[in-house]
């Protein structure tokens, strides 16, 4: 995963809330089996059928950042919707409430998920409708969104802030744990189910 | 200290506690299906990792796979794929698989309690957000991503912070008609998408002990529906005798230890939770959604909403989307609505139980001339099941398909879904825009509405059946 400490772009005003997994990617893409070229599910139904939809208008092309409504990313587990939200070129998503498994999903992937109040929301929309260049930042460090002459601060606990900081794989930090892992194993109660070997039904 | 039923299973798992860290929690069961596993696979490969524990680990083939001729090859060929890396996967990484033809094959949630696999205290994840089904039993049951999968894989552990703590109490009786996928509607219309969120909901209170195992499914099923990590219902008599005889059930003196540990998981007394939501079961009528969120649900004897009259200006825009995507108008009665598909399936009601409530309305009747139905049992073994008990039979002769096991229609990976513009009926748990197929409209319905409105054409809730109507029906 890449490291993540400041972030400069512009933002794409999506002025939506529920925004499922499903709209961020449909499930026909999720048979690939690869985990990077996404971007051509992203989205792809309301690009298609939507044509003033804000990813399809050309000040927003460019846009790295999502400025999203209300529980985006509810639904289904897939982090097909954070890889494509990733190859679609975004960097950062905004809103002021994200489902939890996209958010935990996002945070092992490497795109930043900011927390803001709906009014900072609303503020920023207002911003970027206004005038789509504006410069939006989004530094991890000092825990801050900043655009025209707002600062806005975030919150995000400190573990997932230093990991994605340093952009260090979960795995490798757990695996330090070893020792920790077998003594709890040597605990566990010997009637606790296995999959292996299979039993008769 | 008084804990939760969740707190005394998630602080019973916790291998590693230290400040300013999450917790480590070990897994005792790890769920995998073709989707959100290949990328986590060649993780491990590539960081030249193993399993950690395969014999904790169960896969099976379920979202892609061809409800009928399923023992033919999948013809479409990126689904095949992917089909085929798990079998590589579980090959070369020593997992059982169920696949394709296996008596054990079926939509991941339905085989792990089936084999017995999912038992009371249990932390149990998958790659799956509907996950939360096995909390059913009282284990802590949750949907992850695919690089917690790869996670899960190598450590059989994972990072986690201690979720906040809700119950939702429904009390009383449940009328006639009304079943737990009722109940899991009108929660979520209650509480909305969102409400959950950072929750683990209980669901207690005398409607719920009353339910079957496979109604308590049903009911867990749907909580990441209400945005919640997972739900959970206290073990008692039913689930014990749901699981004694089980394959993976415990046996002998083991059966003993374990009905004496699983006694002891309850809330106690003077717990307390973060949030309380109450329901009374006996103001509960047969519920159906009419928009595109699982929140956007009314009881059957409503209409249409009017977007006009939602007071929050995101709720207000969300429902004008979604009757424009819809093809609804305001005002227009949810009983008034014709579909042309009904679902029968899904890890929500897709079990043995949900095939008999529909076969009981459609035995020796016929459903609807313009409407076709396709009823998709939730494993191998449910539909043994249901053939052993002639219900395949009062299907088909009712007039409805009766299919291989697997996710089917629920997200129409494989090749049963809507058209555009279509229209269906389905048990399942998400309405969401496409979810059936590109430009499909769903509407949420219990297993009992869904065979009423199979024989009407029309969103029906089985007290609308008129017995004379029947008969005919039936002639
Ligand atoms: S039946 Fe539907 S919700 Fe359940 S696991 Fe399959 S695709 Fe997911």
């Amino acid at each position: 995963m890449d490291a993540f400490t400041t972030h400069t772009g512009t933002a794409a005003p999506l002025r939506r809330t529920n925004v499922d997994t499903d709209q961020i990617i449909p499930a026909e893409y999720l048979k690939r089996i690869t985990r990077t070229g996404f971007e051509d599910g992203l989205f792809v139904a309301w690009r298609t059928n939507e044509p003033d939809f804000v990813l399809n208008q050309p000040q927003y092309a460019d846009a790295s950042i999502l400025v999203a409504g209300p529980d985006f990313g509810t639904g289904s587990s897939r982090e097909h919707a954070v890889w494509a939200l990733l190859d679609g070129g975004f960097r950062v998503v905004i809103s002021s409430r994200f489902a939890d498994i996209f958010r935990n999903n996002s945070t092992k992937a490497g795109l930043l998920t900011v927390l803001l109040p709906q009014d900072a929301v609303e503020v920023l929309w207002t911003a970027v409708e206004g005038d789509p260049t504006t410069a939006v930042t989004v530094d991890l460090q000092a825990k801050e969104v900043r655009f025209l002459d707002t600062v806005v601060p975030f919150e995000i606990d400190d573990y997932t802030r230093w990991r994605l900081l340093e952009g260090l794989d979960d795995v490798g930090l757990t695996e330090r744990h070893l020792s920790d892992i077998e003594a709890y194993e040597a605990a566990r109660q010997p009637w606790l189910p296995r999959a292996l070997p299979a039993l008769p039904a | 200290m008084p804990k939760t039923l969740a707190e005394k299973v998630y602080d019973a798992h916790v291998v590693r506690s230290a400040a300013g860290e999450p917790d480590l929690l070990f897994i005792d069961l790890h769920l995998v299906h073709e989707v959100t596993s290949p990328q986590a696979f060649d993780g491990l490969r590539a960081a030249g990792r193993t399993v950690r524990r395969p014999d904790l680990t169960m896969a099976t083939e379920d979202h892609n796979v061809p409800t009928l001729d399923i023992l033919a090859p999948i013809a479409d060929p990126v689904s095949r794929a992917q089909v085929d890396a798990l079998r590589r996967n579980a090959a070369e990484f020593g997992i059982r698989l169920a696949p394709m033809g296996d008596r054990d094959q079926g939509i991941v949630h339905v085989i792990g309690p089936q084999l017995g696999l999912t038992q009371p205290g249990m932390t149990i994840v998958c790659g799956d957000s509907h996950t939360s089904t096995h909390g059913a039993f009282g284990a802590l049951a949750f949907g992850i991503g695919t690089s917690e999968v790869e996670h899960v894989l190598a450590t059989q552990t994972l990072p986690q912070y201690r979720p906040k703590q809700m119950a939702v109490t429904v009390d009383g009786e449940l009328p006639p008609g009304v079943s737990a996928k009722d109940v899991i509607l009108a929660v979520i219309a209650q509480i909305g998408t969102g409400g959950g969120q950072g929750y683990v909901i209980e669901y207690r209170g005398s409607a719920i002990e009353a339910l079957s195992m496979e109604a308590r499914m049903t009911i867990c099923n749907m909580s990441i529906e209400a945005g919640a990590k997972a739900g959970l219902i206290a073990p008692d008599q039913t689930t014990f005798d749901y699981l004694q005889g089980r394959a993976h059930a415990p046996q002998g003196a083991d059966w003993d230890a374990a009905v004496a540990h699983w006694s002891t998981l309850r809330t106690d007394e003077d717990a307390v939770f973060d949030r309380e939501v109450h329901i009374d079961a006996a103001s509960l009528t047969p519920f159906v959604t009419w928009g595109t969120n699982p929140g956007q649900g009314l009881p059957i004897g409503a209409s249409v909403p009017d977007p006009a009259d939602f007071a929050d200006e995101g709720d207000r825009r969300a429902a004008e989307q979604a009757l424009a995507y819809m093809g609804l108008s305001a005002g227009t009665p949810l009983r008034e609505i014709e579909v042309d598909t009904v679902f029968l399936g899904s890890c929500t009601n897709g079990r043995i139980e949900d095939l008999r409530v529909a076969a009981e309305l459609l035995r020796g009747r016929h459903i609807d001339a313009d409407t076709r139905m396709l009823v998709v049992p939730g494993s191998v073994a449910v539909k043994a099941q249901a053939e052993a008990e002639g219900l395949d039979r009062v299907f088909l002769e009712a007039g409805a398909e009766w299919r291989g096991a697997g996710c089917s229609m629920c997200l129409g990976m494989n090749p049963d879904q809507l058209k555009p513009g279509e229209r269906s009926a389905s048990t399942s748990n998400r309405n969401f825009q496409g979810r059936q197929g590109k430009g499909g409209r769903t509407h949420l319905v219990s297993p009992a509405v869904a065979a009423a409105t199979a024989l009407t054409g029309k969103l029906t809730a089985p007290a609308d059946l008129e017995p004379a109507e029947l008969t005919s029906a039936g002639v």
